[in-house]
């Protein structure tokens, strides 16, 4: 059976107007708004089974398959909103095949996940609240893939992060899920950061911030000077998100997340997402020796990593996670290879592995929810009572595996076929590293997807039955869906693949997808890497010992380094909050008074000579000369007394002191308000005060020399920025026109008055306010009469 | 005069920083109201200090007609005083009832702090 297609699409380079079509924007919104009126309010709503939440991605995705014969003509639809023209950041929105194949993947996925989360969230708590999530993820994600706008492609990618940290945290009494939901937000969160400050360079070169116009401008930002960390921050982002090596290890630690969560993060979306980036801007920045040789490194050294780490593991979900790794490894080496072979299989690879990942998660769910555990050491002979998950898991196992007739094995093909017509003299190498890890995962699919079910049944499971069909049907119906592409993969290829290869390449590209290849060294391969990888599992039997032997190298490993980072930032962190929030008022006020003087001594540092300006001084006579030394002696006393009665009447003569200086240099109203609101100001201290306890003193010498040094300085740095002051002329416009016009206009004679009532009359009254509100505040606490169980 | 006026300012600013430094409540609100008393009379000495001559018009002009004090630092200083005031006033009547609650003078009764240093 040969059964091939040729597809030689028009690329599109400008757009298609689609004019009939304006509905992009609603199938993002769509999901952002169920998901805002669920987290709310899905409180109230009651219900025993979710599954009727499928009913939205089921749409989106029914909707989005009319998409294939427009993208199959070669048209590429745009939508344009403007939001922030400032900025050029806009709602644009494009529909390539690229988008197309990930926005399929979201929403298909995306529906038989919540169908499953339906049956498997039954009777939890909050349930509402998780689907609610879930929707913001789907509809960050379709924002992400449809975005043709670098900050909005940003701004859904934090919107992922976010709301997987939610997902993952879900259940948030557990500590160890809360600190993988943090530990996979501090990874993806400095990713989003990466990607921000790259995307923003980018658009600084090119001046645009759309990726259509940006792919045109491609040869200048490879040839500009910035393109080496423009590429570096990019990169570094996508590979947070899609787990590259070094920044796996928030990937197994998100295992904590519900099943459904980890099935649909781990299997088409949120790790895909970093792939999805890199496939996008491949053809801006891609195309270059920088750009293959980080993708295909950071590619090579995680899928072999992982894998290899994947056979030691026991739990399921461990061992999904490190497989996944791995396949994500494998994707960002075909990218970095970025022949158009090596494209095509990355794109076939991306939808097989969503297929099979996500079949064998939700197989794996079904096992954890009725056996109550995930470990394969204790678990086998299922198929005995759970038989169609037995189907979707060896069906899933076998397509991971590349069996001929499923959809596993036309990917491998392509991928074989891309390392092996790799330039020069590395094809067998990359080759050779790409058989040892599909044969680990052909290893790892067998003992995630058939060893639970293959065996004698212990007897403590005899007695499982087969759940309810919303969690057995969507395992099995991907499963399916694998079955059917690998015996007809034609209709993936002329569909879906073949227009997002054409997304990626800037040269027309034939996709053929097909099932038989003929005799040759692709076909050698894939049944070299079938046979050995099956006798590995045979071979391989994971247990404690072979753990604890990856155990030790664990301190070496990323995820202990940024433990350690982590432990210490924390530490930091109290140590500062320590130092600068300890809750003593003096040390507070002592840190605001030691940062006022540093910057006004450096300021008089900076401004100049200080000189006295003679012409500015006026004599002093005796009285003068008698009430300054009056003054210095009572705020000596003031400071100095442990008595507080003579405290406050020291404090009252420097009051009545400094209403005589008003006397003497012409201000009498001053001088009257002054000596009232002293007066006024002791006989409160005393009525309220007589019968406080006697003063606090508890002295130590040093904190007092300290505390004298600060207020010494400051008082002198004060005294100088006196002096400096007196240097500059007097700025008189102000008072004289108030002078000028005072009785002209206003018709009093005490200028000070006039300003008060008159020119300033406004302020006057809202000086009033403030003091009534004072006053109000006196009487209230005065009259405020505590009950006793109030007092402490 | 003007330099023993800036003297006495600075010295009026460190008494009542260094009052507000103390962990009693009312040395604090002493500092605070002699650090009002240096701050007043540092914008009065920003305007030009002048001796006998009151911003008021004599009584059949309708301008100045000889020198006069300025009037605009005045006016600001009026204001800060009776502000002040209000602030000391409710002050003192809020250190009354927290006395009341806590039967101490000292700040620190007022918080639980983790460490006892300083």
């Amino acid at each position: 059976m040969v059964i091939q297609n040729n597809f030689v699409l028009s690329h599109c380079g400008a757009f298609a107007a689609h004019k009939t079509r304006k509905s992009m924007l609603l199938t993002i919104l769509s999901g952002f708004l169920a998901s805002i009126l669920l987290i709310p309010f899905g409180r109230y709503l009651r219900f025993e089974r979710g599954g009727f939440m499928a009913l939205l991605p089921a749409l989106l995705f029914l909707y989005l398959l009319s998409y294939i014969p427009v993208i199959g003509r070669g048209e590429v639809p745009f939508e344009h909103y403007e939001w922030v023209p400032s900025l050029a950041v806009n709602l644009d929105f494009k529909m390539d095949g690229l988008s197309l194949l990930f926005s399929l993947l979201i929403t298909g996925i995306g529906t038989l996940i919540f169908l499953y989360a339906g049956s498997y969230m039954k009777g939890q708590a909050y349930a509402d609240r998780f689907y609610g999530f879930l929707y913001l993820f789907m509809a960050s994600m379709l924002g992400l893939v449809l975005s043709d706008n670098i900050l909005l492609i940003f701004i859904f990618w934090e919107l992922t992060s976010i709301s997987s940290f939610f997902l993952i945290g879900f259940n948030n009494t557990d500590p160890a899920s809360r600190k993988s939901a943090l530990t996979a937000l501090a990874v993806t969160g400095l990713g989003g950061f990466f990607l921000l400050t790259g995307m923003i360079l980018m658009g600084n070169i090119a001046g645009t911030n759309s990726i259509s116009k940006l792919t045109e401008l491609a040869a200048a930002i490879r040839a500009d000077n910035l393109y080496p960390l423009i590429l570096s921050l990019v990169v570094a982002g996508a590979f947070t998100k899609s787990a590259q090596f070094p920044f796996h290890f928030w990937l197994p630690g998100a295992m904590k997340a519900p099943t459904p969560v980890s099935a649909y993060l781990h299997s088409a979306t949120m790790v895909k997402a970093g792939v999805f980036l890199l496939a996008r801007l491949s053809p801006v920045l891609g195309d270059t020796t920088a750009w293959s040789y980080t993708l295909m490194t950071a590619g090579g050294v995680t899928m072999l990593y992982a894998a290899v780490h994947s056979l030691l593991r026991t739990d399921l979900k461990g061992i999904l996670a490190y497989s996944t790794i791995s396949a994500l490894g494998v994707l960002t080496f075909l990218i970095g290879l970025g022949t158009p072979e090596a494209l095509t299989a990355a794109v076939t690879f991306t939808v097989v592995h969503a297929l099979y990942k996500a079949s064998l998660f939700l197989t794996t769910g079904i096992i954890d929810h009725e056996t109550g555990t995930r470990d394969i050491s204790g678990l086998s002979g299922l198929r005995k009572v759970l038989l169609p998950v037995f189907f979707a898991g060896i069906l899933s196992a076998l397509s991971s595996a590349g069996m001929p007739l499923l959809f596993g094995f036309v990917s491998k093909d392509l991928i074989y076929e891309a390392t092996l017509h790799a330039e020069g003299q590395f094809a067998v190498f990359f080759t050779s590293i790409m058989v040892l890890t599909n044969l680990c995962l052909v290893a790892a699919g067998f003992m995630a997807g058939i060893r639970p079910f293959t065996g004698a049944l212990p007897p403590e499971y005899s007695g499982l039955h087969l759940p309810h069909w919303q969690m057995w049907v969507p395992p099995l119906l991907l499963a399916i869906c694998g079955l059917f592409f690998g015996v007809l993969p034609a209709i993936a290829g002329g569909s879906i693949v073949s227009p997002a290869v054409n997304a990626m390449t800037p040269e027309e590209t034939e996709v053929h997808l097909k099932v038989w290849h003929g005799f040759n060294t692709v076909l050698a391969l894939s049944v070299a890497t079938l046979a050995a990888g099956t006798g590995l599992y045979f071979l391989n039997k994971p247990g404690i010992r072979k753990l604890r032997f990856a155990e030790r190298f664990e301190n070496l490993s990323p995820a202990a380094f940024s433990g350690r980072i982590t432990a210490g930032f924390t530490r930091f962190s109290s140590w500062y909050t320590n130092i600068m929030h300890n809750g003593f008022l003096r040390s507070y006020i002592l840190k605001i008074i030691i940062f006022a003087e540093i910057l006004l001594a450096w300021e008089l540092l900076g401004g100049g000579p200080v000189y006295i300006n003679f012409d500015r001084l006026s004599s002093a006579g005796i009285y003068e000369i008698v009430n300054i030394l009056i003054l210095i002696l009572a705020v000596v006393l003031t400071v100095t007394t442990s008595s507080r009665l003579t405290a406050v009447v020291a404090m009252s003569v420097v009051g009545y002191g400094i209403c005589l200086m008003f006397v003497y240099y012409s201000a009498p109203d001053l001088a009257m308000t002054q000596f009232t609101i002293d007066t006024l100001t002791v006989v409160l201290f005393v009525f309220v005060l007589f019968n406080l306890p006697p003063f606090l003193n508890v002295a130590n010498k040093k904190i007092m020399t300290r505390d004298a040094v600060v207020a010494l300085a400051f008082g002198s740095i004060l005294s100088i920025t006196a002096l400096k002051a007196l240097q500059e002329p007097t700025e008189t416009t102000v008072s004289k026109f108030y002078s000028d016009f005072a009785y002209t206009l206003a018709k009093g004679k005490n200028v000070v008055n006039v300003i008060l009532v008159d020119f300033r009359g406004f302020d006057t009254m809202f000086e009033i306010v403030v003091l009534s509100i004072a006053a109000l505040g006196v009487y209230s606490l005065i009259k405020l009469k505590l009950r006793p169980s109030e007092k402490e | 005069m003007e330099l023993l006026l800036i003297f006495l300012i600075g010295i009026l600013y460190a008494a009542g920083i260094y009052l507000m430094l103390r962990r009693s409540m009312v040395r604090l609100l002493l500092g605070i109201m002699l650090l009002g008393n240096g701050c007043n009379l540092l914008i009065f000495l920003l305007g030009n200090i002048t001796k006998g001559k009151p911003p008021v018009i004599a009584e059949h002009a309708k301008t100045f007609t000889d020198i006069y004090a300025d009037p605009v630092p005045q006016a600001l200083i009026l204001t800060a005083i009776v502000i002040s005031f209000g602030l000391t006033s409710f002050a003192i009547v809020l250190l009354k009832r927290v006395y009341l609650l806590v039967n101490t003078d000292d700040l620190d009764g007022l918080n639980t702090p983790e460490e006892e240093d300083l």
